[in-house]
């Protein structure tokens, strides 16, 4: 028969169990700010390149009917991605050395798989729209997927995750109904957004 | 009132055991070395631990090969549920006690 404090450390030993198995903790909040710094600087790339000199209020919707722009504004989006995922793998690979843990275990595994399937949806869905030359649409289906798949894997992170998808949804309903500032609303919700919540989840977490 | 002491499980009484639920109770599965690094034992101790668990049937096991490696992943029982929540129950209740 153990002593009372030592039950109460059983008890304390199941919630930190339950919460470190559970959650991806090496995610790093660095990750959030510097995403949200790269969609920021694509957005100002694409803005220059689509609707400059006119005010980024504008309504855009005549210039991106060429094929060109079009091609060009994937580009940024894809190097936009590129930079974050890699950077995103990096600042996690660190943590996780710093707390003697590996990136990819049970956790980092279902946290993928996860995320990739409302991401791999709203991918292909995305295609299909440039496809059809539904241009309009393209910026709110990528908020509103990206906002679904962050609320499935948030059972995987921290809370402020959820909340950050709940954002992204949002806006990207917001954007749905007011469809020629896709630019405009693309910067918020991956630049602006991120770097909100990725401010505050490395003042949480990673001090 | 009914001592809580009796709805202690013994087998859950020893620490390790006990986390090993908990992690167990917290996902649909996990593998034994995602087990062994997040509880931070060694090998022998951790499959002596899981053995004991498996033979009252609190955990169940399924092996699979990944790339040629073996891959033991265990889930909990419905039998280990149950077990666990009382256990978690009496515990809260013996501390709850003390603090009167």
């Amino acid at each position: 028969m153990k002593e009372i404090p030592e039950y109460e450390k059983d008890i304390a030993s199941i919630r930190t169990m339950m919460e470190r198995s559970a959650k991806f903790i090496s995610l790093s909040g660095l990750s959030g700010v510097l995403a949200g710094t790269y969609a920021l600087i694509g957005s100002g790339i694409a803005y220059y390149l689509i609707q400059y000199p006119l005010p980024i209020t504008a309504y855009g919707q005549e210039s991106i009917q060429q094929p060109s722009v079009v091609l060009k504004l994937m580009l940024i989006g894809i190097a936009v991605l590129v930079a974050s995922l890699v950077t995103g793998f990096w600042l996690s690979y660190r943590k996780a050395r710093r707390h003697n843990t590996s990136v990819w275990n049970e956790t980092s595994k279902r946290l993928v798989i996860n995320l990739m399937i409302p991401l791999v949806t709203g991918g292909i869905f995305i295609l299909i729209l440039l496809y059809n030359n539904h241009y309009g649409v393209v910026a709110p289906a990528c908020l509103i997927f990206y906002g679904l798949a962050l609320i499935q894997a948030s059972g995987n992170l921290y809370e402020e995750v959820r909340y950050l998808g709940y954002s992204e949804i949002a806006l990207g309903l917001i954007s749905a109904v007011l469809p020629g500032y896709g630019l405009l609303f693309w910067a918020i919700g991956f630049g602006a957004l991120h770097i909100f919540y990725g401010t505050l989840m490395y003042r949480k977490y990673d001090r | 009132m009914k001592n809580p002491f009796e709805n202690l499980d013994r087998i859950l009484e020893h620490r390790v055991r006990l986390q090993i639920m908990s992690v167990l109770m917290a996902n649909d599965s996990y593998d034994f070395n995602s087990l062994k690094e997040i509880i931070g034992i060694t090998d022998g101790n951790m499959a002596s631990h899981m053995k004991a668990l498996e033979k009252e049937k609190y955990i169940a096991v399924s092996k699979s090969f990944v790339d040629r490696k073996p891959n033991t992943k265990y889930r909990v029982t419905e039998r280990g549920r149950n077990v666990f929540k009382k256990h978690l129950d009496a515990l809260e209740e013996l501390v709850k006690q003390q603090k009167k």
